[in-house]
């Protein structure tokens, strides 16, 4: 009981202060106690209830006094009615009190709305204001990523025309490689028969035609070496990747929640997912020491971390091959992602953009996770999405055209409706059509861009290695993963950024620095290689060479 | 009885005050000690592990039985729809009108799209599609120059032919500033992303009704606007007035919501009547009183056909007195070049932020480059499109005539139009009971007895029950007698 005793003196102590001074840093401490004790079990029980049951009161006490005149009793006097002791008196009407009490409660409620209208700038005349959230989208533009293209945009290289412009080796669009291809295969013809007024003018399905998507899975089948075969009606196309990724976090998330995404990843990721959508993303990071592969211990981690910060996880975003990396996830990989997955009941992303994109498959083949869910019966596949672009495999970027493959029926179908806010346009969807409908012609295409790549990247690989840089392992996509961390001058985020703005402004060429692919290590670099023609190769590397120079007279 | 006291004491004020402390606080002093009593024993290893198998338990979803869940912003969207326009138009595929095979079809009069000109587009297509796809700087076809990435706002010299074609049809009173311009693909992603730019999560648009049903989807889908209807009365021939947008805002602001802007179609779809000078003028003044936006949904500017002038909303922006930054114009070419299947369309807006801000998000909803560069040729071509836009206003303006017409044989009105493919057809005489309910009842037999698909008023938040819409410009002239004649036996069977 002497302990009753103290605890309850300090109680009412710690509510007195509250009251005069309305609540400081102690109060904020004493609040804790009562919910470690509850949380932790260990003693604090009574303190834990004695504390609630005084809040409780003060609850009352306040509810009390602002509800009517005649029912308040007591103005200043907080400290003695705070023991429970005194609480049988206070509970009658004083009348002296009532009158100031209604005089403040009148003088509050003016201020109050007048505060709000200063509050709001709506009413003060000036300029009308944008929505809160699009801030973001405005502001998103200064990351290095946009710097370097805009370089590029305002001076591009060119063989003849332009030899001291900018090299881009940060968009992922397939340049010099296979088009040739596809106008030499497909003549003008092609692209007519396509193009008829009848099908063209009218409302066609958003989602993308019957036919289109036959073909569009077709085509997929044999990007993944007739491994497994898609079905049409799984399919919803929208007008390329960036908007098939935004409607998939918009149909697994909800604003607030957030994606898992290990890092180094596209740094794309940060506008599709984020912008609209307001899903957050939470890397995981992978690092070199493990070649960057996900570790499922570090995913497990985030996973935690999030929930204990009360993010909820609505699902895992992978690339396969992976961006920018260009390695692929084994078998076994997928099957533990998918069994993280299923422990945890989130959705699985599979980004699959440069399924056709894939040179070297010595040391692994590429493995759709469409595969995955296919050869496994048991597997719940609802959690299973797959993004897919034809914009990468077939070198039309400009053609905006990208796909959804689910198999989530209530996916698919709000999808469906989404596309109408990102549709592929009716010519588009015929041009497609007459493009990939010849299969024979698709499979020698995706071949010689296959070696295309192949060939080029073995070229890059091996300048840079010659300078003394060396490249992550890559078997797939447009991209090799530079470690030039022999060339920064200080081991940090700021040294990347500083040889990132010499490469551009020394070597001009555009690269991406590992920091927007948020990778944890400094001084990586993303090169996109499919831009490149055979002859470009030299000169990158000279220019590079240009900067290695300068990097070491420096130091 | 005892647990009662308390609230009671709380709630009247009169004493109790102690009861119904104490009360609360032995309950909860119960409950801790409850809580204590279940929770299981400690474990040596220290909190890490129970209190992840405490939270599992917890957590149904961790342990997988349940199915993973869709978010729940996108439930609404899956669910199948419930608005009749909707369910019109699937009805409509599944048995549609053919004038040779299918005679027992469903006619659509509920999608506004319009075939009147197909042969000259036809005539031009054949003549320049190719080269339009297939042309460039040096004469040569360059592969490159149509399917690589572009900027996503649209090619400069497609937003110049648009900024031309614009201001050609509308009268040529006022010039569009190609800078101020984002292409998008098609007026549905151009609404969200004005939308998303002008208004938070939870923030409202005013929108005088009956407007067009598509807005629901198009705005309320993702951005998470509300749409707060403005009613407007036959007695006005539903024109807007600043009273009851004055009547409605007040009110939303005594619910709590924040206004963030008027939407509003200019020829109104699906009345089709032209907003006046004046009434345009009414808008920017209230929405100047109120700074808030105001979006103008022009995209039915090019078919017009009655007597009365079309006014943009930028024309009256222009003349120097308002404020324009509020001032935002979405247009498209669906429906004047009847092109739908291009999905092109443009924001046209005076505030830097927006337009910044659009030209990114066009990264979601570009018009595909092929596409552009046909259109570039097609708004360039100066001959054509004069040609055309004759052609389609009058086109629309003999149907209208002859539909109206057919309509007025039966007795049945139209309200008074100027702009639009479709009339605003009172079919009140028709109805059962003169109620929401009555009108659906009218909706159902039209479509699966009369087998005409028509919007009704209620799709279209009309505050007056009877009213359809209905679209005549993609009919031939034939079809008319055939919907007359479904519409008068839908009448004798309904009198009779």
């Amino acid at each position: 009981m002497t302990r009753t005793e103290t605890n309850r003196s300090r109680s009412s102590n710690s509510n007195s202060e509250n009251s005069r001074d309305g609540g400081g840093g102690t109060t904020g401490m004493r609040i804790i106690v009562p919910l470690q004790g509850v949380v932790q079990g260990r003693g604090g029980l009574f303190l834990g209830s004695v504390i609630p049951c005084a809040f409780f009161y003060f609850f009352q006490f306040y509810l009390k006094r602002n509800r009517k005149n005649e029912s308040d009793n007591s103005g200043e006097q907080n400290s003695s009615a705070s023991t429970p002791n005194s609480v049988s008196n206070s509970g009658f009407p004083d009348p002296t009190r009532s009158q100031s009490a209604g005089h403040l409660t009148e003088l509050t409620g003016l201020p109050r709305s007048l505060s709000r209208i200063l509050l709001s700038p709506r009413h003060s005349g000036g300029a009308v204001s944008v929505s809160g959230r699009v801030n973001s989208v405005i502001k998103g533009g200064d990351s290095p990523y946009y710097v370097g293209q805009k370089r590029v945009e305002e001076d591009p290289y060119d063989e003849l025309g332009n030899p001291d412009g900018v090299i881009q080796l940060g968009l992922a669009q397939n340049n010099k490689l296979s088009l040739d291809d596809w106008v030499l295969e497909n003549p003008k013809e092609a692209i007519s028969d396509g193009l008829s007024i009848c099908g063209i003018a009218s409302y066609e399905p958003s989602d993308g035609l019957m036919e289109l998507k036959m073909v569009v899975a077709g085509f997929m089948t044999e990007a993944t070496k007739n491994s497994v075969s898609f079905d049409p009606s799984q399919l919803v196309l929208t007008s390329g990747a960036s908007s098939a990724i935004e409607i998939l976090s918009f149909c697994l998330a909800d604003s607030g929640n957030a994606f898992l995404v290990p890092t180094p990843c596209s740094p794309g990721y940060d506008r599709d997912v984020k912008w609209r959508t307001g899903v957050d993303i939470i890397h995981v990071p992978c690092r070199s020491a493990d070649n960057f592969n996900i570790s499922m211990v570090v995913l497990d981690r985030a996973f935690y971390q999030a929930k204990k910060r009360g993010v909820r996880i609505r699902g895992i975003i992978i690339s396969n091959p992976s961006n920018p990396m260009g390695s692929l996830l084994s078998r076994e990989n997928l099957y533990a992602l998918l069994d993280f997955a299923r422990e945890r009941n989130i959705h699985i992303i599979s980004n699959e953009i440069f399924a056709g994109s894939v040179h070297h498959e010595e040391d692994g083949e590429f493995v759709s996770m469409a595969e995955i869910v296919d050869t496994e019966e048991n597997i719940d596949r609802e959690r299973v999405h797959i993004v897919y672009d034809l914009s990468k495999d077939l070198s039309f970027p400009g053609l905006r055209s990208a796909a959804i493959y689910s198999f989530n029926e209530s996916v698919l179908s709000a999808s469906r409706k989404l596309t109408t806010l990102s549709p592929v346009s009716s010519p588009t969807q015929h041009l497609l059509i007459s493009a990939i409908s010849k299969p024979k012609f698709v499979q020698r295409f995706v071949n010689s861009n296959r070696q295309r790549l192949q060939s080029t990247y073995t070229l890059l690989v091996k300048g840079l290695k010659d300078l003394g840089i060396e490249c992550t392992r890559s078997n797939g996509g447009f991209y090799c993963w530079a470690d030039m961390r022999g060339l920064m001058s200080s081991y940090s985020e700021k040294g990347e950024i500083e040889l990132w703005n010499k490469l551009l402004n020394i070597g001009k060429i555009n690269v991406i620095p590992g920091s927007c692919c948020h990778c944890i290590e400094p001084g990586w670099f993303r090169f996109c290689f499919s831009n490149l023609s055979e002859s470009d190769v030299p000169v990158v590397m000279n220019r590079i060479r240009k900067v290695c120079e300068t990097c070491k007279s420096q130091n | 009885m005892r647990l009662i006291v308390p609230l009671r004491g709380v709630i009247q004020g009169r004493g109790g005050l102690f009861v119904g402390s104490l009360i609360p606080c032995c309950l909860f002093y119960f409950l801790q000690l409850y809580l204590k009593r279940r929770r299981p024993p400690p474990p040596s290893d220290p909190t890490e592990l129970t209190r992840t198998s405490s939270r599992s338990n917890l957590f149904s979803r961790g342990n997988s039985i349940g199915r993973v869940r869709i978010s729940s912003r996108a439930v609404p969207v899956a669910k199948p729809t419930d608005s009749a326009y909707y369910i019109g138009l699937e009805r409509v595929k599944t048995d549609p009108y053919d004038r040779i095979t299918n005679t027992d079809g469903i006619i659509q009069l509920g999608l506004a799209e319009s075939t009147l000109c197909f042969d000259l587009l036809q005539k031009w297509m054949s003549e320049n599609l190719m080269e339009s796809i297939m042309q460039s700087n040096d004469g040569e076809f360059d592969i490159s120059s149509i399917v690589m990435y572009k900027p996503f706002e649209g090619l400069l010299e497609l937003r110049v032919a648009f900024a031309d074609f614009m201001s050609r049809i509308m009268g040529g009173n006022v010039s569009f500033d190609p800078s101020n311009m984002v292409i998008t693909a098609g007026g549905t992603p151009a609404i969200e992303v004005l939308a998303f730019c002008l208004a938070d999560h939870g923030n409202a648009f005013l929108i005088p009704s009956p407007y067009y049903p598509g807005f629901d989807r198009d705005i309320k889908f993702r951005t998470g606007v509300e749409l707060i209807p403005v009613h407007c009365r036959s007695s006005d021939n539903f024109t807007v007035t600043v009273s009851a947008l004055e009547q409605t805002y007040n009110q939303a602001r005594k619910r709590g919501s924040k206004v963030s802007g008027i939407l509003f179609s200019n020829p109104s779809n699906p009345v089709g009547n032209i907003l006046s000078r004046e009434t345009l003028r009414d808008i920017l003044i209230f929405a100047q009183d109120k700074n808030i936006h105001v979006i103008s949904d022009e995209i039915f500017a090019g078919s017009v056909y009655g007597d009365k002038e079309f006014v943009s909303m930028a024309e009256i922006v222009g003349s120097g007195e308002f404020d324009k930054s509020r001032v935002h114009i979405i247009y498209g070419l669906s429906k004047d070049l009847s092109i739908p299947g291009f999905r092109a369309g443009v924001i046209y807006s005076f505030h830097e932020d927006v337009v910044n801000a659009a030209t990114k998000l066009m990264r979601f909803s570009s018009v595909a480059v092929p596409v552009q560069r046909i259109l570039i040729s097609l708004l360039s071509d100066t001959r054509f499109i004069e040609e055309y836009m004759t052609a389609h206003r009058q086109r629309i303006r003999d149907k209208h005539i002859l539909f109206v017409e057919g309509l007025k044989q039966l007795g049945i009105p139209c309200a008074e139009s100027g702009g639009g493919l479709y009339c605003w057809v009172d079919m009140s005489s028709l109805l059962t009971s003169y109620s929401e309910k009555g009108e659906l009842e009218l909706f159902e037999k039209l479509l699966s007895v009369a087998k005409i698909n028509a919007t009704p008023g209620t799709a279209c938040y009309c505050i007056e029950p009877g009213w359809f819409r209905c679209c005549f410009t993609a009919l031939a002239d034939e079809d008319i007698p055939v919907i007359m004649e479904r519409i008068r036996k839908l009448a004798e069977s309904s009198r009779s």
